[in-house]
């Protein structure tokens, strides 16, 4: 299925774009989070297991065992820091 | 009471007595109002200067949304009027404002808690970014556990920090 992915603050500027369509196989966040470290270089440097990344679903933040689905809107963010 | 916007995220500057001054205008039920307004700092080690601007960055749609959902939050919680919160994004400078909460309530008590509460909430669950230009370069600000620790003594657990 076809998915929005956005990038915000430090990880969109190491992956170089702060949003893309991509198709992928993965039944959740987690699985999608996965895909695109699988993709190497530096979307494996910005999601890499072990870094504080944050997630939402159609803008509402979430957790990598949310389901996704087709056409959905995910973004990847660090921990917030407003106020 | 006017029909003025629960949220603005906007780079302009604004106007906390005017903001104010709009949120209890014409509701004459109102008898405290509580406003908390969040300003850049020059520093974070404490080294004076240490930090010559600020950019925020945030999620726009998503940004709102959380907040909408936030304010609906404290207005399920405390027994409180109006509510209006504020956000900046864009280049900031040190003295800058960034972030005003104001509530409306009958009773300091409420517009207090709801105040505090919506802060909270914002620093651990609302999607902006800071990244502060210091001598040494660009950096991106670490979130704190301290806001995570905040937000739980209201009986919501965050994992942000």
């Amino acid at each position: 299925m076809r998915v929005t992915v956005k990038y915000f603050a430090g990880i969109r500027e190491t992956i170089g774009t702060g949003s893309e369509r991509y198709d992928t196989a993965a039944a959740t966040l987690g699985e999608l989070r996965d895909e695109l470290i699988a993709l190497g270089g530096d979307h494996a440097e910005a999601l890499a297991r072990g870094k504080a990344v944050r997630l939402a679903l159609n803008q509402t933040m979430c957790d990598e065992s949310t389901a996704l689905s087709e056409g959905a809107e995910v973004a990847f963010f660090p921990p917030v820091t407003g106020g | 009471m006017i029909n003025v916007p629960r949220v603005s995220i906007q780079t302009a500057d604004f106007d906390v007595a005017k903001e104010i001054a709009a949120l209890r205008a014409q509701d004459p039920r109102v008898g405290a109002v509580c406003s908390f307004i969040g300003t850049v700092r020059d520093r974070t080690a404490g080294t004076p200067g240490a930090i010559s601007s600020m950019e925020l960055e945030h999620y726009p749609g998503m940004t709102e949304k959380s907040i909408e959902s936030m304010i609906d939050a404290a207005h399920a919680k405390f027994d409180i009027f109006g509510t209006r919160v504020i956000h900046r994004v864009g280049l900031l400078a040190p003295l800058d404002q960034i972030v005003m909460v104001a509530v409306t309530s009958a009773h300091r008590g409420e517009s207090f808690q709801a105040c505090e509460f919506l802060m909270d909430y914002l620093k651990t669950q609302a999607p902006f970014w800071k990244k502060e230009q210091t001598p040494e370069g660009a950096r991106w600000v670490d979130a704190r556990v301290a806001d995570d620790v905040a937000l739980a003594k209201w009986g919501i657990t965050a994992c942000n920090g």
